[in-house]
């Protein structure tokens, strides 16, 4: 526990779970074909609303 | 789970929140920019001081930093988000009468800071010189914020939240973290304004920088960079390049940025280890920085003609070089070698503005122009006019970086320049002398820039009034 109090220690060891962490972030983004085509899938969120740009808009907010 | 078609294609959003923010935006952009041009005129040519401390650069300097980054950007990430995040979520902004809070408490903020400053209050810190008072009404504004962000993508249509809401939450997540540490003070008394800060010396320092450059990385970075993986594909009509690019660009952003802050204090008070880790930092982020504008860029990747017939496309693709051009050159700056040039001097004023008015206004007007006539349902008064504004807002910024890189560099030679003697070669005003020319050529590239900016308006504000006039016999019409 004292190990883990100090400092030093403390801030080593962050850094090197940042990193760990973001190596797997890394690793689940492009370690799999299927993932990756559902991943690539979500670029088409901006076109899915283009029908409501002929909408009406709601009125008036406060 | 991948993207679905919306429930319901008629949900409607909420489009008056946002035409508040984007109005505010470009109203708060003339004035900053107008500040701006004066306080660049003030060192060129110091009788614009008037003796006067009301008019003096030391005053009128906050005010420009406040309107132009608080006022002109802030209104735009507002807008922007709210409404990225209701047409990515395909729905209404949750809230109520929170929404409106943020707007005028918004506002409230951007006045009462500027006539605090121009009355003599500040706390001294860069880019955060509020006093308390205003502080804490900041905080409450933020928390509002983060609710209406936070409840909207909680009734989302999409299953999925489209990663442009990811940076747009970092930035507001971030922003609360930052200006809550950085503001801790104690009030000098509960009627007065003046506060001091809680922390010291080098703490006190570090603690600035911390906040400083992340205002840098999450305010002025992320939160753009979050317009642009809306507006950048939804204007192309093409979506982004990479998906998976933007997820590693947003997680390597978000692990680094907190960590470079220590580089605005290399060669002082501060352990040398802290600001070695600032500057390693600083150097790593050159990766997703990059990684992020290569992504923005390729999503033209075969529709390079929008260029040439899309004046909205050309801002938004311009940002995206200065973007990459500023990341280049902060990583640069950071080294202790070069910083030993560069700090003090006007280059590190050029490199702001590369960032500041070639990436974080021009990815800004690209946005606030593709949203103009959707909001008020209309097309645009003149696309003309908007590119007279693209080539005016370019032509300003050249002159402006290339001023402050000749100036800076020019000022640090000086600084450093010994005689054979040991002795310093120039005294400081000879240096001052020096800069002169190109002080006038930064006030004049400022107003390149602010004319761009007039002109937006008066386009902006003719496109509203002709899509109020077509709405209104849209009306009669019926009935």
């Amino acid at each position: 526990m004292e190990w883990f109090t100090n400092p030093a220690n403390s801030k080593s060891l962050g850094l090197l779970i940042f990193f760990v962490t973001f190596c797997l972030i890394v690793l689940w983004v492009y370690g799999s074909r299927s993932r990756s085509e559902t991943l690539e899938s979500h670029k088409n969120i901006p076109f899915l609303d283009d029908e409501n740009d002929k909408n009406e808009e709601r009125p008036h907010h406060g | 789970m991948t993207a679905t078609a919306p429930a319901a294609a008629a949900e409607p959003y909420d489009y008056e929140i946002v035409k508040k923010f984007t109005i505010m935006s470009i109203v708060w952009g003339v004035v900053g920019m107008l500040v701006g041009v004066y306080i660049a005129s003030e060192l060129a040519w110091p009788w614009l001081n008037f003796d006067s401390p009301y008019f003096s650069f030391g005053r009128f300097r906050p005010v420009h930093t406040g309107a132009v980054i608080f006022g002109f950007g802030g209104s735009a990430l507002f807008a922007t988000s709210y409404y990225v995040v209701q047409r990515t979520c395909q729905t209404p902004l949750w809230g109520g009468g929170l929404v409106p809070f943020t707007f005028w408490g918004w506002q409230t903020v951007i006045v009462l800071a500027a006539v605090s400053y121009v009355t003599g209050y500040s706390q001294g810190r860069e880019y955060a010189e509020m006093e308390w008072p205003i502080d804490i009404l900041i905080e409450l504004i933020w928390i509002a914020y983060l609710a209406i962000y936070i409840g909207t993508l909680m009734k989302r249509k999409q299953p999925h939240i489209y990663v442009a809401n990811w940076f747009y939450l970092s930035f507001i997540l971030a922003t609360a973290l930052l200006h809550t540490f950085n503001n801790l003070a104690v009030p000098v008394g509960l009627f007065t304004l003046k506060s001091y800060s809680l922390f010291s010396g080098p703490m006190d320092a570090m603690t600035q920088w911390w906040y400083g450059h992340n205002a840098v990385g999450f305010f002025l970075t992320a939160a753009f960079l979050g317009m642009m993986y809306y507006f950048v594909p939804k204007h192309a009509g093409r979506p982004i390049y990479s998906y998976r690019l933007s997820i590693v660009h947003f997680w390597a952003l978000s692990f680094m940025y907190m960590w470079v802050g220590t580089h605005h204090l290399h060669w002082t008070a501060l352990p040398d280890w802290a600001s070695t880790l600032g500057a390693t930092f600083s150097i790593m982020l050159l990766l997703p920085s990059w990684g992020g504008m290569i992504n923005g860029i390729m999503t033209l990747s075969g529709a390079w003609d929008k260029l040439r017939t899309d004046p909205i496309m050309r801002f938004m693709i311009v940002a995206l070089s200065f973007y990459g051009m500023s990341t280049f050159e902060g990583p640069l700056m950071s080294l202790k070698d070069v910083n030993a040039l560069s700090h003090y001097t006007d280059w590190t004023v050029g490199h702001v503005h590369s960032g500041a008015l070639g990436w974080v206004a021009m990815i800004s007007f690209g946005s606030i122009y593709h949203m103009l006539p959707r909001l008020w349902k209309t097309e645009m008064y003149s696309v003309r006019l908007i590119n007279v504004h693209f080539w005016l807002a370019t032509i300003g910024v050249l002159l402006y970086v290339v001023a402050m890189w000749i100036s800076g560099i020019m000022q640090g030679l000086m600084w450093r320049a010994f005689d054979d003697y040991g002795n310093l070669q120039y005294s400081f005003v000879e240096s001052v002398a020096a800069m002169h020319p190109f002080y006038a050529m930064r006030a004049l590239g400022g107003l390149f820039f602010l004319t761009g900016m007039c002109i937006m308006a008066y386009n902006a504000y003719m496109t509203i009034r002709q899509g109020q006039a077509q709405q209104a016999a849209a009306q009669l019409q019926a009935a």
